[in-house]
């Protein structure tokens, strides 16, 4: 029996010793009338060889196109190391650390975890991860509401530029709840937020600007003017960031004068595969005015009772277990494993290897962007600098030309038409350091093909 | 003295400058035009990741993983958390290199192979579970709960009902479930259990009325006993217009042998990470899939997968106008979702009805032998449901022994304690839920530890107070961690 170590012999033994007669007496406290007669829709069991023909056969079929696409889920080189170590049974099988003493290597781990994203953002604590990137935004926002003393109100601002389905994911969560979100419209030139339309909401009562920095459309907001404006409007500001990128980027707390409040973000690109969009990891850090507002698992430092230094789950008395309804969030399992991929891939990359892979990708993408935009009827969407993502316009819709390109295997972009049709043909591209000078090529050389 | 040294260091303290794992850095390119980042938007410091080597890297995360307890190395009876055999085949064919290579946005046209593999999933959590329909969205349980309650309101809405905002809870439930409720902008209405597990059905139908959204209740309920008197309660609720939430924690006592959708409920959420042994992998990924009876379907959060003709694509918010919407940036957690589906298409509908068999089997022999040993149960007079409550409330009285000090002192004996203080209302619990992955010798071998552990209790509290002692830490000082806050590692000279 798969997966059950019971002999006939064991099964007889423990029956006598419980003092029934067969398995079946142990349901004996269930109506009859709602027991199960059988699983008819459940097909029969397969063996471990079955079904690894039938999962290498269904893999193969989606097979590994080149694909530029980005959009929120970045393709980088992930380190052999990282899930060697991250699929240790140790790791892998263990649950939530709340046997501290029987836990220390996924605590200290968390500590580790925290260190490291606290410096990258510059901001002084983290919790231990959320679900992703959009739950991110989402418990962002309700935890601005809830740790901003002055305002009262439950609207925040958000930009066009924020990733779509961040700002679907945040009203769905915090919607229940009674928040707002307030769409601020992006500038047509530039691709990044337009201060004169979020001037227009100076003087009303905000608790927070959201700002996705790189922007969604990959561009770079001037984040230093919008930090303070919002900060001279008693408004906190939200980061929303990308990891790989604050290797390069001035860090949310050094944004104008006094910093962001509270950045977020999807923890993907740092050594956790793309995987059809998860399991990944959302990070928040904060300032530590605002440590007991915030939601999900928080490891500290401590010592034992001889004094040898330890690891714990500390200010517990946010969360669901503890508070039940008043609790922070009901958020409980996180994404424990993909925030210790992460850790070990930080530990190998370094500063110098993040760095690395940052400026290379913005340099493949701006090589991208040259050879394409040479290509007839294609221009970028937007000036002004990039990250590793931008927008292109084309003369025909996106739609046909993107599946063209997939036939000869080539992902060639995101189409925007449903969530931006106002840029016309326009799709999101985006190159990291995992493509080669000849992959760019090729890309170019069948966008060529296809819009002749 | 000099105070006692860390058994692992931090990956901080083997960090020197200019060091590096250099063959996982990209090959520098040659500078292609200027450098258009301007000055202002630049990093000034680079961010303070450690400078290690691979080797040093692979040591430190080895040595950590080593501090750990899992089900890989220890019995982990953890009631209400289902720490069952995590199967190596699950890992390896979710982590075929097209599968975890493949983009979120790809086009369905390429992940043809992954969408009839969640196509299936839905297919088989809706007959296990009896529902009408499934999403996969959801990333853990707590999130299930949330898109549970957030479908009752919009249903009720949808009606024109506004006036139903209340929420009734037991009060032996998850805390996920207050607090969920509450994330959902309703109203808790806690009641009481009696003396038997069983939901106080006076006290339910004295809170029922024109306010209630709905009932959120765990069956088995957590005190480990199956609730029996659950078609009452779903006529009371149904009748006073409310809607049955199941919460799935645990579902794998009564897999194969009762549906929820057959019992009533209008909405449940299963915990894939429990039920169907994908890893918790220290404290998730989860996988909280919903399941709705017909009038709840259209509600359901997208995506959702869909069949036509021969294909499959993902059904979004153009094809589900009511649905309360999206819950992750993408997908939800794709690949613990394939997990969960390797394990399935590998239990079949035999193998998935033995489970509910093989792990009350064994909740209920463990929960024999030791209450012959001596233990106090807090349902002597009930079936164990896959888990069990022993009270500790005697020994805390009489010599001062608490459930968390047996607890730590499992630890030293090399099993991972139960889930202690959980459930609230049974005074020093300890909640024991072994899984029918385990073999009646471990089973045995926990029955000793806790005979040894009583013992000591009656012949040398002090020493049990103390444990654990073979850890890598003794116990910890938690006062001093919430006060002392020390939550991110600075370098010694370092300004704040």
């Amino acid at each position: 029996m798969p997966f059950l170590p019971h002999t006939e012999t064991d099964v007889r033994e423990m029956l006598a010793t419980i003092g029934v007669p067969d398995v079946e007496t142990l349901f004996d406290e269930i109506p009859e009338a709602l027991r199960v007669k059988g699983l008819d829709g459940i097909p029969p069991g397969l063996s471990e060889m079955e079904i690894g023909r039938l999962m290498t056969a269904r893999a193969r079929r989606d097979g590994q196109p080149l694909a530029f696409l980005g959009g929120g889920a970045y393709e980088h080189h992930i380190p052999a190391a990282v899930w060697a170590l991250t699929t240790r049974g140790e790791f892998y099988s263990a649950y939530t650390p709340y046997q501290a003493e029987a836990s220390q290597g996924t605590l200290q781990i968390i500590y580790e975890y925290q260190s490291m994203i606290t410096s990258l953002t510059g901001l002084e604590v983290s919790n231990a991860s959320l679900y992703d990137g959009g739950s991110a935004v989402a418990e962002a926002a309700l935890m601005a509401v809830r740790a901003h003393r002055k305002s009262k109100s439950l609207r925040l601002l958000v930009p066009a530029t924020l990733n779509p389905n961040y700002r679907r994911v945040a009203l769905s969560t915090a919607g229940n709840q009674g928040l707002q979100f307030d769409v601020v419209p992006y500038e047509r030139g530039s691709g990044c937020i337009d201060q004169k339309a979020l001037a227009t909401h100076a003087g009303k009562d905000y608790a927070a600007l959201v700002i996705q920095q790189p922007n969604f459309f990959g561009q770079l907001e001037d984040v230093d003017a919008l930090t303070d404006w919002a900060h001279a409007q008693g408004m906190f500001v939200i980061a929303a960031v990308n990891p790989t990128s604050l290797a390069i980027l001035k860090p949310p707390a050094e944004w104008g004068a006094k910093g962001a409040d509270i950045c977020i973000g999807e923890g993907q690109p740092l050594g956790v595969p793309l995987s059809s969009g998860g399991p990944y990891f959302g990070f928040m850090t904060t300032r530590m005015e605002h440590v007991r507002s915030m939601p999900g698992r928080i490891v500290g430092r401590t010592v034992d009772l001889e004094g040898r230094p330890g690891f714990t789950l500390t200010l517990q008395a946010r969360e669901q277990h503890i508070r039940r309804g008043k609790a922070t969030s009901n958020i409980c399992t996180n994404q424990g494993l993909l925030m210790t991929a992460a850790t070990i891939y930080m530990t190998l990359l370094g500063p110098a290897g993040l760095a690395q892979v940052a400026e290379v990708s913005r340099s493949r993408t701006r090589e991208l962007a040259e050879l394409l935009i040479a290509v007839p009827g294609v221009r970028a969407a937007f000036s002004g600098p990039r990250f590793h993502e931008l927008v292109l316009q084309l003369d025909v819709p996106v739609a046909g030309v993107l599946a063209k390109l997939a036939r000869e295997g080539i992902l060639a972009g995101v189409d925007l038409q449903e969530d931006y049709p106002e840029l016309g043909n326009a799709m999101l591209v985006c190159a990291t350091e995992t493509k080669t000078r000849d992959d760019l090529q090729r890309y170019a050389d069948a966008l060529r093909g296809a819009l002749r | 003295m000099t105070a006692p040294k860390a058994v692992e260091p931090l990956i901080f303290e083997y960090s020197r400058p200019g060091r590096g794992a250099a063959a996982q850095h990209p090959p520098a390119l040659a500078k292609t035009g200027g450098d258009d980042l301007p000055a202002a938007l630049r990093r000034r410091t680079p961010p303070r990741l450690p400078e290690v080597s691979e080797l040093d890297t692979v040591r430190h995360f080895t040595r950590l993983s080593q501090l750990n307890f899992a089900i890989d190395t220890h019995f982990y009876p953890l009631g209400s958390c289902t720490m069952k055999y995590n199967p190596k085949a699950c890992n390896q064919y979710a982590m075929l290199p097209e599968f975890i290579g493949r983009h979120p946005l790809a086009p369905a046209t390429h992940g043809q192979g992954f969408l009839e593999c969640m196509f299936e999933l839905q297919e088989m959590l809706k007959e296990v579970t009896g529902m009408r329909a499934v999403s996969l969205n959801p990333m853990a349980g707590a999130h299930g709960e949330f898109a549970g309650v957030a479908m009752i309101r919009a249903y009720h809405a949808a009606r024109g009902d506004h006036a139903r905002n209340e929420i009734i809870v037991p009060e032996a439930a998850h805390g996920t479930n207050p607090a969920t409720a509450t994330m959902c902008g309703c109203v808790v209405r806690e009641i009481p259990v009696d003396d038997q597990g069983d939901v106080d059905l006076e006290a339910l139908a004295k809170v029922v009325g024109p306010n209630t959204a709905g009932i959120m209740l765990t069956n088995p309920s957590t005190l480990g006993v199956f609730e029996r008197k659950i078609r009452e309660v779903a006529k009371l609720v149904h009748d006073a217009g409310g809607l049955l939430y199941y919460d799935g924690a645990n579902l794998n006592a009564i897999l194969g042998k009762v549906r929820p959708g057959d019992m009533g409920f209008d909405v449940i959420h299963m915990n894939l990470h429990k039920t169907f042994s994908t890893p918790h992998g220290g404290g998730g990924p989860g996988a909280g899939a919903v399941g709705v009876s017909a009038r709840l379907e259209p509600f359901l959060p997208v995506p959702v997968v869909g069949r036509e003709g021969d294909g499959y694509r993902w059904l979004s918010e153009r094809d589900r106008p009511q649905s309360i919407g999206r819950l992750s940036a993408f997908m939800g957690n794709a690949g613990v979702l394939l997990r969960a589906y390797v394990y399935m298409r590998m239990l079949g509908r035999d193998g998935m009805a033995r489970v509910g068999e093989y792990a009350t089997l064994n909740a209920n022999y463990l929960m024999a032998r030791l209450r012959a040993a001596g233990f106090d149960l807090a349902y002597p007079d009930r079936r164990a449901s896959h888990e069990f409550i022993v009270t500790m409330k005697k020994q805390a009285k009489e010599l001062n022994v608490t459930a968390m000090d047996v607890a730590k002192r499992l630890l030293d004996h090399g099993f991972h304690a139960p889930t202690t203080y959980f459930p609230l209302l049974v005074p020093e619990c300890l909640l024991i839920e072994p899984t029918e992955t385990e073999s009646r010798e471990t089973l045995d071998a926990f029955v000793e530890a806790m005979v040894s552990i009583l013992a000591e209790a009656h012949a040398d509290a002090a020493k049990l107070k103390g444990a654990p002692y073979t850890m890598p830490v003794r116990r910890l000082d938690d006062v001093r961690a919430a006060k002392q806050l020390d939550l991110a590692w600075k370098p010694v000279n370092s300004p704040a």
